[in-house]
């Protein structure tokens, strides 16, 4: 019995717009263990959010999802029909958003749509029901849980709607939670506050855990390993260690050398900076997708497509023809992080 | 490693911005309208339609076969040239009314009653409705207040029996109905207007235009005006198509345009007595009617749907 | 250097908030007895979480809400006594989201150039020449001239909005989470031109972040404000290096710098930010701080001065600016 909660294999997403095909995802495979997070980071537009939505099957519609495989707990969820999809939805696998407010449902209260999840996919009493839910919100750091049950979602701030968002995701004792960018949109303490909370749930209950951002700081810090997306695929991956303090891809190091660090860019230094613009992923691309932006490029990135080249250490891979020459390791499978 | 890509860039990274740029210059969003306008197939017809009417109309003179206020007793009720009877002639291509006038030429002329009243209420509402609309929606507050209550005062009249009455008042004219429907259908542009302004004066550019200095009147008239504009269009399409059919509502009843003048709404009115015996006396006109509504109401639909936010979609 | 651009002598503003339907409105004091001084060539980060008054306070300064007590001085001139002409002409704004602070149905060329038209600047036939040099000095194509606010990506629509507020040649820019809505790659970007065009023009920025580290990399000077009032205040080493208020502590505790090797901090401050309707009593940080003493329910405490500003903490009220107790 593998140790593997979700295993994606060569996800690809084409969404059909009037000027052609946009090829928003392109041979994405990950996987997460139970009890390991999984950071996807990238800019708007790389596909991170996509990538979760096709995992929930949440697609908007007009998006086409192909997959070699995509298994929960070993087990093929890929195009098993809508029925039972949300079946597992919300039960095996749960998602948290980023924007808490248009999340909840503003008409119910939180009581209510804490239960229903449970209460849709499992045998329990609304009693039993209402106990996990104030045993979940007291979890998730909310005082008098039990009376916060009646109230609705206007009446709380930001960061408590993300922790009900959070005890909501919990209801049903999922395998895994995908959160999207769960923290943009709250204040720097408030910030620290939940993903502390997200990191110690997810070691107690021993679940996967999915985060996509694109604050490298957030990544750094509550990451087992990370996978970086660029333009539609994922251009590295490895432990949060190797990708922080050796990072392969020039894309990662670019990113990394934007970001200013206290105590190690000097004040007021012009900081590192990527040129250019990512490229438009409507039509086929030859080559490797950061070709145009890149510094170190050479005659041969822009020819083939670049396949994932697997690093000394397991688990790194980096899509690079220069790490492949670093290395001079024989080509991976294409695409497996 | 690391060296190369920290290599500082520099604020004036111009020409590297411009090699970026060319790939995916987006085209003007002028010329993204056109595209998208002619691919509109309900704004195409509707379009179409509508420049036919508007042509009879203009051309009325020129076009029509006769004089539509010309009696001739000795040649009523001719039926249309499509009819089985054989006193169906050519010279009356769309036949003849009760007291013998060419029902074409009347029918020409008429599109000039309609689209005039239609027009000319559209407009007077609009620039009530609108100014009412923009101002509350963009000082709030008490001025909020007050439109809001001149609404709802203007919502609970019945616009049918008001108009009605007044023009039952003052006599009839085509002056007298065009103010009258103007005067009374503002209320759907003042709330459109209104939440339409309240949008956009909370976006930043309007801040900045503060922070700049503007005037007020220069900030509703070029920062507001034109982002609210395309939903100005629709309402006045639709609210056109509104004042047209309430004109031949009140010509119908007998208190719009007055005879001999040939308005639509008037001659469904005059054939109402033969509709079983000359079913077409009443036909060419509501067809007429119904194709001028159901265009301008296409074209307003179409409006929506090509002047929707650039990033719908 | 020490020449005072910008002071703000313990202004407020309050708003009254309806309750609903039939209740009587109350006060929202959203700035508190605010002093400020900007000196010429600095960079002061404003910094605190939403709902803190930095909006409200920018606005101020900006000359666009006038305040409710206190005095603002623009260049040595009171700002009550100078036009909206005036003003603009001193200090302009750089708004947070590039997307809606252009208005999307006028050509790039016009929207850099209407400071000039409202300024009734007298050369029309010169707008397009200095139009174009100020788009070459924030990094933008000559040809975008005559493009549209949606044909420019993220970063190029910031730098328009840069453009904008600096053809005048303003003494001041309050930018207003400048970077927050842009990708990391073009946050640097940006963030590199503003410290070029500040030496370059001899700007002076009030900058309003939430994000310390950026906060950190541009500030000379930093505030940190905390429901209406800055309660610290000082050079940007020593507030970083040695912060007083256990406030901007948690603050800096819970930036997160990219290293793997430590984990996600706990700030501790539990009980999540308080109602601005119902502030608390005495020191209205105290429900979430750490080393609340006895008297800090009671009594809010007085700015006390240190090395290079102020803080306003009970904990340093004895021995001027000494911590009372180590723990």
């Amino acid at each position: 019995m593998s140790n593997k909660i979700l295993e994606v294999q060569d996800l690809t997403i084409d969404i059909p717009t009037p000027s052609g095909t946009l090829h928003a995802v392109q041979s994405v495979s990950i996987h997460v263990d139970r009890g390991e997070t999984l950071c996807i980071v990238g800019e708007s537009g790389c596909g991170k959010s996509l990538t979760s939505l096709a995992i929930m099957d949440l697609l908007p519609r007009k998006a086409v999802r192909k997959a070699t495989r995509l298994e929960l707990a070993g087990e093929s969820v890929f195009d098993i029909g809508e029925r039972r999809m949300s079946d597992i939805r919300g039960d095996r696998m749960s998602m948290i958003f980023q924007e808490p407010m248009t999340s909840l449902n503003p008409a119910y209260t939180i009581g209510d749509q804490l239960t229903e999840a449970l209460r849709r996919h499992k045998k329990v009493s609304r009693r039993e029901a209402r106990d996990r839910a104030v045993f979940l919100l007291e979890k998730v750091g909310i005082t008098a849980a039990a009376s916060r049950l009646g109230q609705y979602p206007h009446q709380l701030s930001g960061g408590l709607r993300q922790r009900v968002m959070i005890a909501m995701a919990l209801m049903c004792g999922p395998d895994l939670i995908i959160a999207d960018e769960p923290t943009t949109a709250l204040d720097v303490t408030i910030q620290a506050q939940i993903l502390h909370l997200l990191a110690e749930l997810q070691r107690e209950f021993n679940m996967g855990l999915i985060l996509i951002t694109h604050d490298l700081g957030v990544v750094a810090r509550i990451a087992d390993r990370v996978a970086v997306m660029y333009a539609g695929q994922i251009v590295e991956t490895g432990t949060a260690k190797q990708i922080f303090k050796n990072p392969a891809h020039p894309y990662t190091r670019g990113l990394l050398a934007c970001i200013p660090i206290p105590g190690q860019t000097a004040r007021g230094a012009h900081l590192g900076a990527i040129p250019g613009i990512v490229p438009s992923l409507v039509g086929r691309m030859p080559g490797c997708h950061f070709a145009s932006r890149c510094s170190e490029v050479r005659d041969n990135c822009t020819t083939a497509p670049i396949p994932q080249f697997e690093g000394a250490e397991p688990g790194r891979s980096v899509r690079c023809l220069l790490a492949d020459e670093a290395t001079g390791r024989e080509p991976a499978r294409e695409g497996a992080a | 490693m690391t060296d190369v890509i920290k290599t500082p860039v520099g604020g004036q990274g111009g020409s590297i911005l411009s090699s970026g740029l060319d790939g995916v210059l987006e085209p003007s969003p002028g010329s993204l309208l056109r595209k998208r306008i002619f691919g509109h197939a309900g704004l195409m017809i509707g379009g179409g339609v509508l420049l036919i009417i508007f042509l009879m109309a203009i051309l009325a003179p020129v076009i029509s076969p006769g004089d539509p206020y010309d009696q001739d007793l000795s040649r009523k009720l001719i039926p249309p040239v499509w009819h089985e009877s054989e006193k169906a002639t050519w010279e009356h291509p769309l036949g003849t009314d009760l007291l013998g006038r060419d029902y074409m030429s009347r029918l020409f002329y008429g599109a000039r009653i309609s689209l005039l009243i239609g027009f000319a209420a559209m407009l007077i509402s609009g620039v009530i409705g609108t100014t009412l609309g923009v101002l509350a929606g963009y000082f709030g507050g008490k001025v909020d207040m007050v439109v809001n209550f001149i609404i709802t005062t203007r919502l609970s009249m019945p616009v049918v029996l008001v108009a009605l009455a007044i023009v039952s008042l003052v006599g009839s004219s085509l002056t007298v109905v065009i103010w009258v429907l103007g005067l009374l259908i503002w209320d759907r542009f003042a709330v459109v207007m209104r939440s339409a302004t309240q949008q956009v004066r909370g976006l930043d550019f309007v801040a900045a235009a503060q922070s700049l200095g503007c005037s007020t009147r220069r900030i509703i008239l070029s920062e507001i005006m034109p982002n609210i504009a395309n939903q100005l269009i629709v309402i006045a399409t639709i609210e056109m198509a509104h004042a047209i059919l309430l004109e031949a509502a009140l010509s119908f009843l007998g208190l719009g345009v007055q005879p001999p003048d040939p308005g639509w709404g008037l001659m469904i009115a005059e054939a109402k007595g033969m509709i079983f015996f000359d079913a077409w006396l009443i036909t060419i006109p509501g067809v007429a009617l119904f194709a001028l509504v159901l265009s301008i109401n296409l074209v307003g639909d179409g409006m929506r749907d090509v002047t929707a936010p650039e990033n719908r979609n | 250097m020490n020449e005072v651009v910008l002071d703000a002598r313990d202004i407020s503003r309050s708003f009254m908030i309806s309750q609903g339907f039939m209740r009587a409105k109350r006060p929202l004091h959203a700035v508190n007895g605010v002093n400020l001084k900007l000196h010429r060539g600095e960079v002061l980060a404003l910094v605190g979480e939403s709902g803190c008054g930095k909006t409200t306070l920018a606005k101020m300064l900006l000359g666009l809400l006038p305040p409710s007590a206190g005095t603002l001085e623009l260049d040595g001139q009171p700002l009550a006594s100078l036009s909206h002409l005036e003003v603009a002409r001193i200090v302009q704004p750089i708004f947070q989201d590039p997307y809606s602070s252009l208005n999307p149905r006028k050509s790039i060329g016009s929207i850099i150039t209407l400071p000039l038209q409202v300024q009734g600047d007298k050369d029309p036939a010169s707008w397009r020449q200095r139009a174009e040099e100020i788009m070459e000095l924030v990094g933008l194509p000559r040809r975008v001239y005559n493009n549209f606010p949606s044909q420019l990506s993220g970063g190029q629509r910031q730098r328009v909005a840069i453009a904008r507020a600096l053809i005048n040649r303003p003494r001041v820019v309050i930018c207003d989470e400048p970077t927050s809505a842009l990708d990391v790659s073009v946050q640097s970007q940006i963030l590199n031109l503003l410290q070029d065009l500040r030496q370059e023009l001899g700007l002076t920025y009030l900058m309003i972040s939430h994000n310390l580290a950026v906060v950190e990399h541009m500030a000379t000077r930093i505030a940190v404000m905390y429901l209406g009032r800055i309660v610290e205040e000082g050079e940007a080493e020593s507030v970083y290096n040695s912060p007083r208020h256990p406030y901007t502590e948690a603050l800096l505790g819970s930036v997160l710098t990219p290293d793997p090797s430590l984990g996600v901090p706990d700030t501790h401050l539990g009980a999540a930010y308080p109602n601005p309707l119902d502030m608390p009593s005495g020191c209205s940080f105290h429900p979430r701080c750490t080393k609340m003493l006895p008297q800090c329910a009671q009594q809010a405490p007085s700015p006390i001065p240190t090395e290079s500003g102020h803080v306003e903490c009970s904990l340093y009220e004895e021995n001027k600016g000494k911590m009372r107790i180590t723990s």
